[in-house]
Order: C-alpha cells, then sequence, then structure tokens
C-alpha cells in the first residue's frame, strides 16, 4: 500500500525452476518470476499442488537437500543471488534479511522452552546486545505484537497460549531482527476467523511501521483480497498470472484465474427460504453433557444445551460456529452416533432418542464425514463400501451393484471406478464418493459434517454444487454444519448459529446474514475475509446490492 | 458455476482418474516376500529355517534310525559309519535324536503360535470393542503378565502332566496377554475411525464391523508377533524339558537332550552341543526374519533400538 513505483526491488525472482532430486520427468516448479518491493505484500495463491509453498522454501534456502533442488534461474535478495552464497552467508541472510511464519504455530515452537527464552536467543545469536539490553527488545518486541501482559507471557510455555497468541510470538520471532523480508506461510490458516482478521491487521501494521516486503503464501482469496498489494496466481507449479490485487479479482485474463476466484464463496446470501413443506426433523430442547458427574465434584462439560430447530422437507439448514461451538455435538446426537442426555429428536414424526434398534432410522438419516480421506476404508474397493448399506438392508448384490452405478453417475463419476481403492482418487473425488456412498441409502435427511472444509476452493464450489442438485433431483433435506459462513451463504436456505453450546440466532440465511441481531453473529460477519467482495460477479459487493 | 463449466470440471475430472489396474492388490504378498528376501542376512535365515523344516518334514528318509531305540552296549561312542553323531548315555542315536527333534521344536513353535494369536485375537477384539469386557478381561491379562511365564508354564505342567498338549498350552498361555493387549489397542485406535462411524451409519452389524473394518488391521502386527512367538515358544519348550517339566523324558526333543547330556558334559561335550546348536540356530533364523518383517511392515519402529 505505502509503495512508490520508485520503491526498491527486495526480492526478485528471476525464472525459476525447481525439479526433484534425482530429476523427475516433469520439474515441480516451472520458470517461476515475480518481484517484491519494499512495503509491498505480494501473496502467492495456488490450490493444494501448485507449487507456491515450494517456491517460498525456495526463497529461504529450506529446501529438503536430498529431495528438491532448484535446477534454472536466479533468487536475488537485495542484489545478492542466494541460490550462490555459502551456508554460513545464508544463514546470516535468514536471521537478518528474511524471515519465516509458517502455518502451525505450536509446532514451530520448542514446546520445553519458554517463549521469552525463544525470541532472546535470535537475539542472543544474531546480535552483540547485553542480557538486559535483550530483554527491553523483547519485551518491546512482546508489546508491538499486541500480546497483553507482556511480563506473564514472556514466562509462558507454547502451551499456556491461545493459538492467536502463539501466531503472534513467531511473527514476534521473525521481525524482531527487523528483516527485509518476511515469508509467511499460511499463517492463518489454522486458525478461526476471528483470530485470522488479527492476525492479519497485526502483519500489515507492523510491516508499514518497518517497510518490509512481504511474500503471503495462501488459497484463500478472502485472504488475498484483504492484504495483498500484488497477486502471483499459480497452478501445478506453472505462473498462471500475476497482476495487482483489482486486476486478477476484477478481470482475470486467464481462465484458470477467472475458475479459481469465481469459486470463492461471497457472504452473500444466494438461497431464500423454502415454503411451507413437512417437517423432516425436529430437534426440542436437545442437550449434550460430556464427562459424569462425581458425589461432589462435577467435570462434566455442557457441550450443547436448549438446542431447537426444524429442518423441512427440501431444506438446506447451515449450523454455524467457530471451533468448540457445539456444532457437531449437535450433528452427532441426530445421528445417534453420541447419545443426547436429554431432549428429543424426532425425524420423520418419530422421536429417536429413546430407541435401542436404530436400523430403521439409520435408513432415513445419512452422515457425510469432514474428512474424504478417513471415511473411506483404505482396504476395500468403492464399490464394497458403496454396497455395503443397501446389502445390510437386504438388498442382493446384482440390484445394489446397479444402483450404485446409477449413483456414482449423479456424482458425476463413472460406475467403472468401483473396482478401485480410495487411494486412487483426489480428496474431491473421494468426497464425492462419500456423497453416493450416504446418497445411495435414500436418505430423508443428509448431515453434512464441514463436508467441504478440507477441500480446494474450486472444488469446493463443486461439491457444494453437487450437493444442491442432489437436493434438487431428490428433495432430500440437508443439515449442513460448517464454520465458514461464506460457504453457509452459497447454499442454506435457514441458518443456526451456535456459541458455546447454545444458539444464538436461527433464522431464514438472507435475513441473519444481512441483518444480523447478536452481537456474535455480527463479531463473526465482520471477522469472515472479504466481507465486501463478490468473487462470483469479479466486483466489490457494494456493486451487487446496488444492481 | 454455470452447468456448462460443471461439464468441463466433469469431463475433466474423469480424464484425471489414475490409470491404474487392480493388478497392485493381488501383488501385496509377492512383494512383501521380495522385499523381505533382499537382504543377506534375511536370505540366510530363511534357507537355514527351510533346511529344518524339511530336515523335520522328512525325518524318517535322512538316513535315521528309530530315535527311541535304547543300546546301552553302544553307550556314548564317538562319531561311526552305523551312528553319525555317536550315542548318548542310553546308547540312543544321537544323529536321529537331533533330526527328530526338529519335529517336536517346530511343533511346539507352530502350535503355541496358533493358539496364543487365535486366544488373543479373541481377547484383544472383546476387550477393544466392548468396554464393559474391557475392565474385568485386562486385569485379568495384567495379573497373567506379572508372573514370570516360564514359571506359569512349569505350574501349568506340573497340574495337568507333562503330554506334548499340556506343554503346548503352557507356553502359550502365558503369550495370550501380549497379543491380547496389542490387538485391543489396534481395535481401539480404528474404532473411533470415521471409516468405522460410517460404516455403522450405514447399519452394519458388529460382527461384520469387526471383521471387514476392524480386524484387517491387526494381520500386519500379528505376523510380526507371530514370529516372536514361534522363536521364544522354541527357547521356553527347551527350557521345560532341560528343567525336566517338559515333554516326556524318551520324546527326542532338543531340550530334553540337553538334560541328558549335562550329566556327561566332561565325558563327551556333543551331547548339548548338537542340540544346543539346532535350538540356536532355528531361534536365531526366525528372530532374524521377524525383524525384517517388521521392518517392513512397520516401517517406523524400524530406525528405533
Amino acid at each position: 500500500m505505502t509503495t512508490t513505483p520508485d520503491s526498491q526491488v527486495v526480492l526478485s525472482v528471476e525464472d525459476v525452476t525447481v525439479d526433484t532430486r534425482p530429476k523427475g520427468k516433469k520439474p515441480i516448479v516451472r520458470n517461476i518470476s515475480f518481484d517484491v518491493k519494499e512495503g509491498e505484500t505480494v501473496c502467492i495463491v495456488g490450490e493444494s499442488g501448485s507449487g507456491k509453498s515450494v517456491t517460498s522454501m525456495a526463497v529461504m534456502g529450506l529446501l529438503p537437500k536430498d529431495a528438491l533442488q532448484v535446477t534454472g534461474g536466479r533468487i536475488m535478495l537485495d542484489g545478492e543471488d542466494i541460490l550462490k552464497v555459502t551456508p554460513a552467508r545464508m544463514r546470516e541472510l535468514r536471521a537478518a534479511s528474511v524471515a519465516m511464519v509458517f502455518q502451525e504455530p505450536m509446532t514451530a515452537l520448542n514446546p520445553v522452552k519458554t517463549v521469552g527464552d525463544q525470541i532472546d536467543e535470535v537475539l542472543r545469536l544474531h546480535t552483540k546486545d547485553s542480557p538486559a539490553e535483550r530483554k527491553k527488545k523483547v519485551l518491546s518486541m512482546l508489546d508491538r505484537v499486541h500480546l497483553p501482559d507482556i511480563e506473564r507471557v514472556y514466562k509462558s510455555f507454547p502451551h499456556e497460549l491461545s493459538g492467536g497468541q502463539r501466531q503472534r510470538i513467531v511473527i514476534a520471532m521473525a521481525l524482531i531482527l527487523r528483516p527485509r523480508l518476511l515469508l509467511a506461510d499460511e499463517p492463518t490458516t489454522a486458525l478461526d476467523v476471528t483470530t485470522q482478521k488479527q492476525i492479519l491487521y497485526l502483519i500489515k501494521e507492523l510491516q508499514e511501521q518497518e517497510k518490509t516486503a512481504v511474500v503471503f503464501v495462501t488459497h484463500d482469496f478472502g485472504v488475498v483480497s484483504e492484504i495483498a498489494d500484488r497477486i502471483v496466481v499459480m497452478n501445478r507449479g506453472d505462473l498462471v498470472e500475476t497482476g495487482t490485487r483489482d486486476e486478477i479479482l476484477t478481470a482475470p485474463k486467464k481462465d484458470y484465474t477467472r475458475m479459481l476466484v469465481s469459486s470463492v464463496p461471497s457472504l452473500i446470501p444466494r438461497r431464500e427460504p423454502i415454503a411451507a413443506q413437512p417437517k423432516v426433523l425436529d430437534v426440542i430442547s436437545l442437550q449434550k453433557r460430556y464427562g459424569k458427574k462425581g458425589l461432589l465434584s462435577d467435570n462434566t462439560v455442557l457441550a450443547a444445551q436448549d438446542i431447537n430447530f426444524t429442518v423441512h422437507k427440501g431444506e438446506i439448514t447451515g449450523i454455524i460456529g467457530e471451533s468448540g461451538s457445539g456444532k457437531s455435538t449437535v450433528a452427532r446426537c441426530v445421528m445417534r452416533l453420541t447419545d443426547p442426555t436429554e431432549g428429543s429428536v424426532v425425524v420423520n414424526g418419530r422421536d429417536i432418542v429413546p430407541m435401542n434398534n436404530l436400523r430403521d432410522v439409520r435408513k432415513q438419516v445419512q452422515y457425510i464425514f469432514q474428512d474424504p480421506y478417513r471415511s473411506l476404508n483404505p482396504r476395500r474397493t468403492i464399490g464394497q463400501s458403496l454396497m455395503e448399506g443397501l446389502i445390510n438392508y437386504g438388498m442382493d448384490e446384482a440390484e445394489a451393484k446397479k444402483r450404485v452405478g446409477e449413483t456414482l453417475e449423479l456424482v458425476n463419476m463413472p460406475a467403472s471406478v468401483m473396482n478401485r481403492y480410495p487411494h486412487q482418487f483426489s480428496g474431491g473425488q473421494r468426497q464425492r464418493v462419500a456423497i453416493a456412498r450416504a446418497v445411495v441409502m435414500e436418505p430423508d435427511l443428509l448431515i453434512a459434517d464441514e463436508a467441504v472444509s478440507a477441500l480446494d476452493v474450486t472444488v469446493q464450489a463443486q461439491v457444494l454444487k453437487l450437493l444442491e442438485d442432489i437436493r434438487d433431483n431428490t428433495g432430500v433435506s440437508i443439515l449442513f454444519i460448517t464454520h465458514d459462513l461464506r460457504v453457509a451463504a452459497q447454499i442454506c436456505n435457514t441458518v443456526v448459529v451456535m456459541q458455546k453450546g447454545k444458539i444464538v440466532e436461527h433464522g431464514a440465511a438472507r435475513d441473519i446474514l444481512a441483518n444480523p441481531q447478536h452481537a456474535y453473529t455480527r463479531a463473526l460477519i465482520d471477522a469472515a475475509p472479504a466481507p465486501d467482495w463478490d468473487f462470483q460477479n469479479f466486483r466489490p459487493a457494494a456493486a451487487a446490492v446496488a444492481v | 458455476m454455470t452447468t456448462d463449466s460443471g461439464n468441463t470440471m466433469k469431463a475433466e475430472e474423469t480424464l484425471a482418474l489414475p490409470d491404474m489396474e487392480e493388478a497392485q492388490n493381488a501383488s501385496g504378498l509377492g512383494q512383501l516376500i521380495r522385499g523381505i528376501l533382499s537382504t543377506w542376512p534375511a536370505r540366510i535365515s530363511a534357507v537355514v529355517l527351510l533346511l529344518i523344516i524339511l530336515m523335520a518334514v522328512f525325518a524318517p528318509y535322512l538316513g535315521t534310525v528309530d530315535p527311541v531305540r535304547l543300546d546301552p552296549s553302544q553307550r556314548l561312542q564317538g562319531s561311526t559309519a552305523a551312528h553319525w553323531l555317536g550315542t548318548d548315555s542310553f546308547g540312543r542315536d544321537l544323529y536321529s535324536r537331533v533330526v527328530y527333534g526338529a519335529r517336536i521344536s517346530l511343533a511346539v513353535g507352530a502350535g503355541t503360535v496358533i493358539v496364543a494369536l487365535l486366544a488373543g485375537v479373541f481377547f484383544g477384539v472383546l476387550t477393544g470393542y466392548f468396554r464393559w469386557a474391557d475392565i474385568v478381561v485386562m486385569r485379568f491379562m495384567d495379573g497373567l503378565m506379572a508372573i514370570p511365564g516360564i514359571l506359569l508354564a512349569i505350574a501349568l505342567v506340573a497340574i495337568s502332566g507333562a503330554t506334548l498338549t499340556t506343554v503346548l498350552i503352557a507356553i502359550s498361555i502365558p503369550e495370550v496377554p501380549r497379543v491380547a493387549r496389542m490387538v485391543r489397542s489396534v481395535i481401539m485406535g480404528v474404532r473411533n475411525e470415521p471409516y468405522v462411524e460410517a460404516a455403522s451409519v450405514l447399519g452394519t452389524s458388529t460382527i461384520k464391523m469387526i471383521t471387514r473394518h476392524m480386524l484387517p488391521n491387526t494381520i500386519a502386527p500379528l505376523i510380526v508377533q507371530g514370529t516372536y512367538i514361534f522363536a521364544s515358544a522354541i527357547m521356553t519348550e527347551s527350557i521345560l524339558s532341560f528343567l525336566g517339566a517338559g515333554v516326556p523324558p524318551e520324546t527326542p526333543s532338543w531340550g530334553n537332550m540337553m538334560a541328558d547330556g549335562r550329566l556327561y558334559f566332561l565325558v563327551k561335550p556333543e551331547l548339548i552341543l548338537y542340540p544346543g546348536v539346532m535350538v540356536s540356530l532355528t531361534v536365531l533364523s526366525v528372530n532374524m526374519l521377524g525383524d525384517v518383517l517388521r521392518d517392513r511392515l512397520d516401517p517406523r519402529m524400524a530406525k528405533r533400538i
């Protein structure tokens, strides 16, 4: 933001190619070039496998030596080619000129040393300051990353801090030597949205004070739209397009960029509430308490209480909340994967909580799990996994096979994949298979528990569309659990917002997202990345309202 | 997203499906065996073990005489044309006894593996899957593990009398808790895997759940555990026989031979040497194969120790 045309170029990546060692058929990253100026933020965006992390590791000189090597090009840092420097010089550069922030702050910190000690160590190794001076510098750095009660934090161990605080420590450690270039590899991906927002602001604030050049690696266009000055789009090791933020977001030149940007969900609700339909699911004052009450002590945790909501036929209802809000507990209670402590779950007019034999209910309610890598048995073929439920309910094998084949085509997979094993498929393909496994049972209610959270945005958009198609074709109701407001805005007719085990707000998606009543809902909406950007139509959200 | 782009994605994904055939699964076992035989120690062990097995199977055709026939007139002889390795203190042919001894040792080893694994899997599944069983059965297993294996085996043989079957069972029982614990931990780990929950959502019965979705995960560690049990059973049988608490004394087992030979050690050390070498060779080669198997099946354990 603070760059001018004559700002100095800090990092210049010129025609860099990274290959496996020994050489593979095709290099992992091919002919990448981009510049980063003083005070500028360049975002490298791409889906998993695009080579964005490999590129940033190459800049840091951190490629695993026995596996990857830079085979072509130059990486100029302030006029010095870091591919040619000695290891000793590289170590000096790493401390004083380039710093890095990783995705998972817990693993980037040493669990058996206090965080103060760890930041102090950076100064001890790279400066000649006295202990007293160092401590003063560390404390002032802790203050600059806006940590509360810095004397206490100085003496804390990493596990005593929250995820957001740990990431602040890592940032403090990276910036204490005032590097010229900061590399941040998905630094906010593991954090809740409200924390993510704060960390993004912090990086920006420090950058403006120090004129640091920032390379920000991310898969999330929401984050990009908030912080990027310029964007580098990568796909499968190739550089697709570079441009300023507005160029890429409003007028992408390449098809891939167009598809990537338009797949990003935006906060603008797209679905109207549906007209009156019979109730499929009615949850009445549901409560779940974990743990057992002792005679004197009470170690129980109330994971969900006073939960009331209904799902009508053909309706998609979202349950939204951050980690620990109890949304998954509710979903598991509805499925009876967990037994509720109190209350009723009425499916098609029958309360399933007192039931002992769940066979009949299992057929009416099906579940889609978050992680498509773990929800399919790796030792069984796709066909075996999909036919299992039908055969359990007494269908003969030939008939089941036919039905599975039809359902696979419904999720855009050829029926011939039945003889393959899960490891032969990508994450998105596996999630389609998992959806097919649920749909083939012809349930009345589908529960999708963070079913798209682990997927890349383009795949996510496809799976969301698939779920809607299935709803339109079969009239199934969907209970859609997610932490991501933007995803909920794409697909849900009604939403339930949960915080700390309670429902704070409940109503039509259109009303709640446009006009939230509860403070927590407002906070969530404010924190969601890029609330003011309508990605599908390549324009700011304000324009969408105006049209 | 328009329907148009949806269709192109479909085409793209279909193309992206890998062209792997199912051949991969069929070659699993062949690949494992080839992998194991890729190192020299493993190859030598496999050859030694194969020879011992062949020796046990074809014992009557290897120029042996009746291993229990007494001939006091020929006692404690050295190597002759009639008795290749000489005779023992009762005049029995030493070579024949060593060859026939392989039968007992291998039978005890294999039998123990089968009994211990079957019982261990049963109790492991019971305690891993059903929490109520866990509390009772595992405490009993803990108790069993606290008693030294040899002592327990001696006690069991003393109670039930020394026959091959009772010895076999007595050696198996101390091995059961370790197998049960291992199976239990695998089952407990898998029980919360989403694919197991997914199966329960599909109305899969408990028995199918265990046999299809859980037990296949225990096969690799069971194979490894099995080799160690095999080796330790052979050792334990020899020790029991040596202490006089093993198979009946006239039976040609390597342990019995060493026990008999002990008194004449100074006169004729070969009496202990030959059966001792055989026990060592067998146990060593089984253990070596077990180590290689473990490295192959559980690479995380390979670099430790």
